[in-house]
């Protein structure tokens, strides 16, 4: 009698995101993450006076000062600027609150553009061979061409608001996501099941959304959080310099700029916004480097 | 490998035309007139009329660009709208302290980041190991205009050791030059320590793991001689690598600490140049500046040939 062996148990599949949620550079760089985001949307509720309101008998107090305001029924109410004030007597506290929610914007949006726009740009050149030398030497070109300075002669081409600095950041990213998505679906069109599904006849689209699509899923998330953290970063530069988000806008970058005159006597009007950028910055490339070492170990070697 | 280097020269030809035509075509497509900038608010039609007619303005874009290209390769980058006067001029005015900036920022970089890299590469696993990797990550996270007002408070109006801001001629003074670079260049210098330490570490650590490092200690050599002779030999073209691709952000970075010490070089010149809407100085500097790129690449790729005997194309 023929006996039967037991079929070796089937190990659970445990899912990609358990794993990630695993990963210390994750859950450290997320939690921040996650908590800036909260502050941000939480903004009208977490700060204390309207963050363009302008006091003129609070100018440039050191944090801590209280003063005494009238609120919007006239009644004589007691204020504490936890942060201390700027030049106009603004309450740098909120400011610094409502400027997550600018850098925040900034971030996601710049990173969903940069990646929506690559990938179709990478998908072309990487599927359509005779436009793919065009594509790459344009990218080559525009990469060639350093990624603030770009940035920074783009918003000189508009009036300054937030889709044109948008915009102006979006555009150096841009051949970073192609080379990437290119990279991805040359190295597939080799691969063996996707060779006998261009043998079985799938049509282009299908074999581009069901093949290839999926495999770009994991680089381009890790990709999407570092310009994530970069566009963060150039947004600040650019409004320090003052050619970036109009000034009276809160945010860090035009908190910083404003501070620099009385930065001697009042260093904390460029200290906490600075901390604010150093921290968001920090946690979302942090969430970067764990999404890159679990969702794509191919990568992880590259620095 | 001298094929191979002229290859590599004629290879960069057609990336710095793309980049021409791009900065040129970014100052076509304002839509601001240039005419109208350069007449000013009380010109007349037919003035601003004339300098578009003396510009070349009404040119099919095709033979705009070849007059304007043509310019560029003889040196003449056009009249700034805003300063009045020659770009070339200009940018010849502002490169010194943008040159001074860099070149002892690079050799900051060099000087602490190897050796760190190689430090922590040696102490793998220890707490200097994971005190170099700390710093790392904090560095590269830290905004270049953060660190440099930080480093302002500390140094210069808490202890008093060095001035804020400003800059002073190299023929005026060999020392007070020195001494107004030293912040703007550790500013500057601190992502870059980041970035080349972690480097550094990674590629001598994936070396330390070959034979031939496990031959020289079992001949008896010094550990130094292993690091630096063996060790770092090997690890110095990704090393290089990093160096070349990080130029950009060290162009970034300039412009930045420019702008916080107030350095007149050609980053300050850059954001005035945007404010003012000055076109063609911004062309000019981020032409140059993007040729710079892309020329120190070529120079980091040529090196490759002579730092390490295997690499032929």
């Amino acid at each position: 009698m023929a006996t039967i062996d037991a079929a070796p148990p089937v190990p659970r599949r445990r899912s990609v995101w358990s794993t990630v949620l695993r990963n210390p550079s994750v859950l450290f760089g997320g939690s921040i993450a996650l908590f800036m985001l909260i502050i941000a949307i939480l903004a009208p509720v977490l700060g204390t006076r309207d963050p363009a309101e302008i006091n003129p008998s609070a100018r440039n107090q050191k944090p801590g000062y209280t003063a005494m305001v009238r609120d919007d029924e006239g009644k004589r109410i007691q204020v504490k600027y936890h942060l201390g004030t700027d030049s106009l007597g603004r309450d740098i506290y909120s400011r610094v609150i409502y400027g997550a929610r600018v850098s925040l914007i900034v971030g996601i949006t710049v990173a969903i553009i940069a990646v929506f726009i690559g990938l179709i740009i990478g998908m072309i050149a990487g599927y359509v061979r005779w436009l793919d030398g065009i594509i790459m030497r344009f990218m080559d070109g525009l990469m060639a061409i350093p990624e603030i300075l770009l940035a920074i002669a783009l918003v000189s081409l508009s009036r300054a608001g937030l889709p044109a600095v948008v915009i102006a950041i979006v555009i150096p990213q841009i051949p970073r996501v192609v080379r990437l998505v290119r990279s991805v679906v040359l190295s597939i069109r080799e691969e063996p099941y996707v060779e006998s599904a261009i043998t079985v006849g799938t049509p282009t689209p299908t074999l581009l959304f069901r093949h290839v699509l999926p495999n770009t899923t994991a680089p381009l998330i890790v990709q999407g959080t570092f310009i994530c953290a970069s566009a963060i970063l150039v947004e600040a530069i650019l409004s320090f310099l003052g050619i970036g988000i109009p000034p009276e806008v809160p945010t860090w970058g035009n908190i910083m700029a404003e501070g620099r005159t009385y930065f001697r006597i009042l260093p904390h009007n460029i200290l906490y916004p600075g901390i604010a950028l150093a921290l968001a910055v920090l946690a979302i490339n942090m969430l970067g480097d764990g999404l890159r070492d679990t969702l794509d170990p191919r990568f992880a070697k590259r620095f | 490998m001298g094929g191979y280097i002229l290859r590599r020269v004629l290879s960069t030809l057609p990336v710095l035309a793309i980049v021409a035509v791009l900065v040129f075509l970014m100052l076509r497509l304002t839509p601001s007139d240039p005419a109208a900038i350069i007449a000013g608010d009380y010109a007349s039609p037919e003035q601003i009329e004339g300098i578009r007619e003396r510009l070349g303005l009404n040119e099919p874009i095709l033979k705009q660009f070849i007059i304007w290209i043509s310019g560029v390769l003889q040196g003449d980058f056009g009249e700034s709208f805003f300063y009045k006067k020659q770009v070339a001029e200009l940018i010849g005015e502002r490169l010194e302290p943008t040159l001074s900036l860099s070149v002892i920022t690079i050799l900051l970089v060099v000087l602490v980041a190897v050796p760190l890299g190689i430090i922590a590469a040696h102490n793998h696993g220890t707490w200097i190991d994971r005190f170099v990797m700390g710093f790392s990550v904090l560095g590269f996270s830290i905004p270049v205009f953060v660190v440099g007002y930080i480093l302002i408070y500390v140094f210069a109006v808490t202890l008093d050791w060095l001035p804020v801001q400003g800059y002073q001629r190299i023929r005026e003074g060999v020392g007070g030059w020195l001494l107004r670079l030293i912040l703007p260049a550790m500013t500057l210098s601190l992502v870059f320590i980041a970035f080349i330490a972690r480097m550094t570490r990674t590629s001598v650590l994936e070396v330390l793991n070959e034979d031939y490092i496990r031959t020289a200690r079992a001949k008896g050599q010094t550990e130094i001689k292993v690091l630096i002779r063996h060790a770092l030999a090997n690890a110095a073209v990704p090393i290089l690598t990093i160096i070349g691709l990080t130029v950009a952000i060290l162009i970034g970075g300039v412009v930045v600490t420019e702008s916080v010490y107030t350095l007149p070089g050609l980053g300050l010149l850059t954001v005035d140049a945007v404010l003012a809407r000055d076109y063609p100085t911004i062309q000019a500097v981020i032409l140059l500046f993007s040729f710079a790129y892309v020329l120190i690449n070529l120079l980091v790729d040529v090196a490759y040939t002579f730092l390490d005997p295997r690499i032929r194309y």
